[in-house]
């Protein structure tokens, strides 16, 4: 099977779908909708909306996405630099840039 | 699940031993529903009661020891904490510590940033560097907190950080688990790695603990 290559690069803007699933994902709720940058891409791995049917299905390609936090929290009480790392799988991706 | 039948199996196992229970008698009902999930599945022949075994020694043979065995040749081997920050699964496997089925990441720590590790949705835990969690770390408490709050709870746990020092916090949401690596503490210079593998604490490899002591 011929492999997609990755379509998202490291520094690349990114935006966390807002999507509202009834079986299991890997997405939590703070970060659906979020804004971020792809801190790096960390390979193909099976989806985990399927594997809670029995199978991974096609493996999609899994990125790190770094959001600042003043971003996530409007009354967040840090510095403003301070970040949070996350994983997210390609098809919660759009691209920003 | 008792058989009080008499028939004769054709087949060599004794259900009554092989079933015995080697964990606590359960005190709620979601252990009870876990227990019968486990004893159906036993039943069924989905993975044997020899497997189960093996798979819980593995669970309970890490130790964080293993997280400082990395620290320590880390902080004596700027070739290898180039590698274990580059690919860690390739570096770690060099001690061989069995990662499956997960994938590594280290994050170091510096003057100028903290890490932290949580895993919001469950649990993730990067078990085969520091054994078993520990119960906060799978406490709604700290899952919940920590990504929103992170100042707030690392001072909780004894950790002030300056404002110079950003906090970035790892969300442990698919397929990765991670593996703080601490700052050397001043005045170990010349330490064997023996020595300053001693110093690691399981905390300091989550990033709940940020400065390690010397004796």
């Amino acid at each position: 099977m011929p492999v997609s290559p990755a379509k998202f690069t490291p520094g690349q803007a990114v935006k966390i779908a807002d999507r509202q699933l009834n079986v299991h994902h890997r997405v939590p709720a703070y970060a659906k909708g979020q804004r971020g940058v792809i801190e790096r891409v960390c390979g193909r791995h099976g989806q985990p909306e399927k594997f809670i049917r029995g199978d991974g299905g096609e493996p999609l390609t899994l990125y790190r996405v770094t959001l600042a936090q003043s971003e996530l929290w409007p009354d967040y009480g840090g510095q403003a630099d301070d970040t949070l790392d996350i994983e997210i799988f390609e098809h919660w991706l759009e691209d920003l840039s | 699940m008792s058989h009080d039948h008499d028939h004769d199996h054709d087949h060599d196992h004794d259900h009554a031993r092989t079933l015995q229970p080697d964990h606590p008698e359960p005190t709620t009902e979601a252990a009870r529903v876990g227990l019968a999930l486990r004893e159906i599945l036993l039943e069924a022949g989905h993975y044997s009661a020899q497997e189960e075994a093996e798979v819980i020694s593995f669970m309970q043979g890490a130790s964080p020891d293993n997280g400082a065995q990395l620290t320590a040749r880390a902080w004596t081997d700027p070739a290898f904490k180039q590698r274990l920050l580059s690919d860690a699964g390739q570096a770690i496997g060099e001690f061989g510590f069995d990662l499956s089925p997960a994938e590594f990441t280290v994050i170091e720590n510096t003057e100028h940033q903290h890490n932290v590790i949580v895993c919001t949705l469950c649990s993730c835990y990067p078990r085969a560097l520091l054994g078993m969690s520990p119960s906060w770390y799978k406490s709604r408490s700290y899952r919940s907190r920590l990504v929103r709050e992170p100042r707030a709870v690392l001072e909780e746990f004894g950790v002030t950080l300056e404002p110079s020092v950003s906090v970035r916090v790892h969300d442990s949401t698919a397929e990765l688990r991670y593996m703080v690596l601490p700052q050397r503490p001043a005045n170990t210079d010349g330490w064997s790695e023996d020595q300053l593998r001693a110093l690691v604490t399981r905390d300091s490899l989550i990033g709940t603990q940020r400065d390690l002591s010397t004796p």
